[in-house]
């Protein structure tokens, strides 16, 4: 072996791989440092974040308990096409408040369309705001609080009002607006939403009960 | 080695070899950010970073690399500094980050890079490759800023949308919008609204070029015309 890589021919292909390795190691000491010195702030910046989110479908006035660290992650493939999503209970002393849903619905126009749910305990919704969606500007991106108010039409809410058989677009028959030119979007919020009140309903008394686990973000 | 022309570098950087209006390199991420101005301007300033850097260490190494394992070091450099820059702008300019998403990763794939790498830093002293750097990587950002600045203004009726994100909280303000009433213009929003408003950019440009090489060669020509009036 040795005798191979020191005949002649081979030395330009051995000095190359080693220079290519020492600048291998560079980079990734570069990226690796980096990433040292950023992950802190990445994770205390989507902490906030999601927080930020949390505080607008739940007023910060109704629970004082740490949103972040009582969270349990269930799979439920009916509500998200995710593995596993998380759940985050509210909770003022030891009374239990809401919880706040954070689903992934696959049935939108176009990719996923992450929603954030807050159901309260009398199974009123809190509120209902889109995280993320990649949906068609202009038409169904009306979901986004900041270019509609339809998403807020979601507010206190509940199964019984209006009842189970009105959770769809208007077009469909039931009681929620949909957007001049685009129906398949809030088609996609309006099932999501009630999937997650349902299973609310079915599942409260686990939901809140369940010893939390450390949410990973 | 002849004394280098930094003016020279700078022009064709912002101008005459403007990387997304002449060369056409980097389309991907042009095209697909620029739906408002300060995700053009975000997308740019971080690709202008990471081509300083790059430069500057591709032009640093330049006599070290053997020529067959250029392009692999090439690539290994700019895909770490892209990296950097994104845990970076991840972790201080977080909402912008989520915005523009996977196109910061992209910049790894964006030919404008390594496209300088190649053609200048691997064969230019450091200096004059950081202002190639900075140049080229200006030219591209204001590219991206004219357009997204164009379809934000026509397609949504504002300006300067989520200034915040780049800015901080009080730049909130800045935000221009043509009121409430616009309708906005869909198309300019949608993907095809990239392509017609680049398409009109280029023409501009070369418009501009063209006026600017008609009056140099009148003035050029002015004595010539002056004695075939008088042979006339």
């Amino acid at each position: 072996m040795t005798r191979i890589i020191f005949q002649k021919k081979w030395l330009p292909a051995v000095l190359s791989g080693l220079l290519l390795g020492i600048f291998a190691i560079i980079g990734s000491s570069l990226v690796g440092i980096s990433y040292e010195e950023t992950i802190d702030k990445i994770r205390d910046n989507e902490r906030k974040y999601l927080l930020r989110q949390m505080t607008v479908i739940l007023p910060k006035n109704v629970y004082d308990n740490n949103l972040l660290k009582d969270v349990i992650k269930i799979s439920a493939p009916r509500l998200s096409n995710k593995a596993s999503i998380n759940i985050y209970r509210a909770r003022k002393g030891n009374e239990d408040i809401a919880i706040i849903f954070s689903p992934v619905t696959a049935n939108g126009y176009s990719g996923d369309i992450d929603i954030l749910i807050g159901v309260y305990k009398t199974g009123e919704l809190a509120g209902v705001r889109i995280l993320k969606h990649k949906e068609t500007p202009g038409l169904g991106d009306k979901i986004e609080e900041k270019r509609d108010p339809w998403i807020t039409s979601f507010t206190n809410k509940s199964l019984s009002s209006p009842g189970v058989d009105n959770w769809k677009v208007k077009r469909d028959g039931g009681e929620f607006d949909q957007f001049t030119g685009a129906t398949i979007t809030p088609r996609a919020v309006v099932l999501s939403v009630k999937k997650t009140l349902q299973y609310f309903n079915q599942n409260q008394d686990t939901l809140f009960s369940k010893p939390s686990g450390d949410s990973k973000i | 080695m002849s004394k280098i022309d930094y003016k020279k570098i700078t022009l064709d950087g912002l101008w005459g070899n403007n990387q997304a209006l002449v060369a056409l390199l980097g389309l991907c991420p042009l095209l697909a950010v620029t739906n408002t101005l300060i995700n053009g301007l975000g997308l740019g300033l971080a690709t202008t970073l990471v081509l300083l850097l790059s430069n500057i260490s591709i032009s640093m190494i330049r006599n070290m690399i053997r020529s067959e394992i250029r392009l692999p070091v090439f690539v290994m450099i700019i895909a770490s500094f892209v990296t950097a820059v994104e845990l970076l702008m991840n972790a201080y300019l977080h909402e912008l980050h989520k915005i523009l998403g996977i196109f910061i990763p992209l910049i790894v794939t964006n030919c404008a890079i390594i496209g300088r790498a190649e053609a200048f830093a691997s064969r230019n002293p450091i200096s004059a490759s950081a202002v190639d750097g900075i140049a080229i990587g200006l030219g591209f950002t204001m590219a991206l800023v004219v357009l997204g600045g164009l379809r934000e203004l026509i397609g949504q009726g504002t300006l300067l949308e989520g200034a915040h994100f780049l800015f901080g909280e009080e730049a909130r303000a800045w935000q221009l919008s043509l009121g409430a009433d616009y309708e906005g213009v869909l198309l300019v929003i949608l993907p095809p609204g990239a392509f017609l408003g680049l398409g009109l950019m280029i023409a501009l440009k070369n418009l501009i070029d063209k006026k600017i090489a008609k009056n140099m060669s009148i003035v050029a020509a002015n004595p010539d015309n002056n004695q075939a009036a008088v042979r006339n």
